[in-house]
């Protein structure tokens, strides 16, 4: 099993570099946007040491690896499902011997793993050459990140599976898959550090799965927060996947029975 | 090899009411019609036969297809294959059966053919040894070998076709589906993937079904036809059958060298049942019910009476067939 896996990361890396210039022009877009936070934030700071518990250094570093976890969690399986679903293709998912959320999942992973490598990396190369950012000063700080970027990535996942699963029952729901994307960036702390938010809305948010996307990594990165606290986050998160798992299995299990396949 | 029993699959459909006042209150509450795709469903099948499913679009063939091979569960009934109920234990039953969809591609688009087969193996987890024999054997049956390297967006349709067929044997199945594998194809690519599947029959003692709307196709492959109607089985029996039984029967035209009339036709046939049309004073045509018994009658009397200088034979063609049956209100037939 593991080797179908792996077989699936390599497949979705060939076809991930089959288009080169998506590939640049994926680096160019990162840069762009990292870039404009900077600028951005920097005219908020303003002559400010200190905003929402984060100096003008840490919100950098925040704004750089807000965008790098975003490359690699990011994925766009629930418009894949959404797609096969309409076409038909889900035929061709169910008569191979996997389970097919699972290899949503995989094809996912070697997405995010090639976005990593490929897009973040050169891009944050690019950006500290020209802005001041601070990495990691230790390798379990290092490890910690890696960690929550891991959580991160299937938090989003499943996030993923349940709107890509919901067309099962709907047939067409692109517009919800919109929102959820917009909602996924504001919420999980892309836009915005969630400590900048008011109080209640942090309160709100707190009963959401959406700030353990992108918030907690990044804050872990930043080294704003202590290492007991950095294990609290993930442990919150451990704990969100395993919520999200419930209405995926039941979703799944009533999508086989309600399949249709269109188109003939 | 496979049993399936009372077949049946519903389908709620939403019934659009018209005019923007009907789209505004479907927002509210939607009408459904249940559809029955397919209708009490029964029969068995042997390892080692090759048969066709037949029917008008609509009929059920592929739905039936699809519940067959675990993509659909079915509203009743029951359906065992190889020992596997499909639709319950879907991941182990689909390792022992391959399909092919001639309207869906299960190769990777942006991909060479031979970077799929090898995520198929992958993924059927099949010996790395004895696979790669298999699969030469496949590459070189199918003639494959020149494009398949190349991205599958490149490839031809009967490129990309045998491409298909090969991807779905990887695995060596036990059992192999064939939803209108040859639409769209021209005769030689036809032709060699027929002859490769008869070869596959015979030597592997691989069960084959496939749906089919092309009559050459199951004439060059199948003994047995199902014929499906609204969702109904109404023939099971071998293809000879069929057509004896729901044909035209067969004409044969014959052209002659001298002026030959309608009547001296007649007299040298004697009393044998059939009709003789004069289509001009050179050529006639003998229309006969049963060609199996009259046919060679009919041509070794009239060749060797007659100095006949050219021969056209037409049989009916399944399409005459299968609107013959739904133009026709007899009870089911069943010949298994």
């Amino acid at each position: 099993m593991r080797k179908l896996y792996m077989e699936l990361i390599r497949m979705r890396f060939l076809t991930m570099l089959a288009y080169r210039v998506n590939y640049y022009s994926g680096i160019i877009i990162y840069a762009i946007n990292i870039g404009a936070y900077y600028f951005l934030w920097g005219a908020i700071y303003g002559g400010q040491q200190q905003l929402g518990g984060l100096t003008v250094e840490q919100m950098t570093s925040y704004v750089a690896i807000a965008w790098m976890s975003r490359a690699f969690y990011f994925n766009n399986i629930d418009t894949e499902i959404a797609q096969d679903v309409r076409e038909g293709k889900v035929a061709i998912e169910m008569i191979r011997p996997y389970n097919y959320l699972s290899v949503k999942t995989a094809q996912a992973f070697g997405e995010g793993i090639f976005r990593f490598l490929f897009f973040a990396g050169p891009g944050i190369f690019l950006i500290s050459l020209i802005i001041p950012f601070s990495f990691p000063a230790t390798a379990s700080g290092w490890g910690l990140y890696l960690i929550s970027l891991m959580c991160a990535f299937l938090i989003n996942t499943q996030i993923n599976l349940v709107t890509g699963l919901l067309t099962f029952f709907l047939f067409r729901n692109d517009g919800m898959m919109r929102a959820k994307r917009v909602v996924v960036d504001l919420l999980s702390g892309l836009v915005l550090p969630i400590s900048f938010f008011p109080g209640w809305a942090q309160t709100v948010m707190g009963y959401l799965p959406f700030q353990a996307v992108n918030y907690y990594p990044s804050l872990i990165f930043t080294g704003a927060i202590t290492t007991q606290r950095s294990w609290e986050l993930i442990g919150f998160q451990v704990i969100w996947m395993f919520v999200i798992l419930v209405p995926i299995l039941v979703m799944w299990r009533l999508a086989r029975n309600k399949l249709v396949v269109q188109g003939g | 090899m496979i049993q399936v029993n009372h077949l049946q699959k519903d389908f709620r459909i939403h019934q659009s009411r018209p005019g923007l006042g009907g789209a505004f209150r479907d927002l509210f509450s939607r009408e459904y019609k249940t559809v029955k795709a397919v209708d009490d469903l029964s029969f068995t099948v042997e390892e080692g036969e090759m048969f066709a499913l037949i029917g008008e679009n609509g009929a059920g063939k592929s739905t039936t297809i699809k519940m067959l091979t675990g993509i659909l569960t079915p509203s009743d009934g029951e359906i065992v294959i190889n020992g596997y109920v499909p639709f319950k234990q879907r991941e182990d039953y689909v390792r022992s059966i391959g399909v092919v969809f001639g309207q869906r591609s299960q190769l990777w688009w942006d991909l060479s053919p031979l970077e799929s087969f090898r995520l198929l193996k992958s993924v059927y987890k099949v010996d790395e040894i004895e696979g790669e024999k298999w699969l030469e054997r496949l590459i070189e049956e199918l003639e494959i070998t020149p494009f398949v390297s190349q991205p599958v967006r490149k490839l031809s349709l009967g490129q990309r076709m045998r491409c298909e067929v090969a991807a779905s044997l990887i695995h060596k199945p036990r059992l192999l589906f064939l939803d209108e594998p040859t639409v769209g194809l021209d005769v030689l690519v036809k032709q060699k993937i027929r002859e490769f599947l008869r070869n596959l029959n015979e030597t592997e003692n691989m069960t084959i079904l496939l749906t089919t709307h092309d009559v050459s196709d199951i004439e060059a492959l199948c003994k047995r036809v199902l014929v499906m109607d609204k969702g109904k089985l109404i023939f099971d029996g071998l293809l000879n059958d069929l057509k004896e039984k729901w044909g035209n029967g067969t004409e044969v035209s014959f052209q002659m060298k001298k002026r030959t009339s309608a009547a001296v036709l007649r007299q040298a046939l004697g009393e044998m049942p059939c009709k003789i049309e004069q289509i001009n004073d050179f050529t006639l045509s003998v229309k006969v019910a049963r060609s199996q018994e009259m046919l060679p009658f009919v041509l070794s009397t009239v060749m060797s009476s007659f100095e006949v200088s050219d021969v056209k034979i037409e049989e009916t063609s399944t399409e005459d067939i299968v609107r013959n049956i739904y133009s026709s209100d007899q009870e089911v037939a069943s010949h298994a």
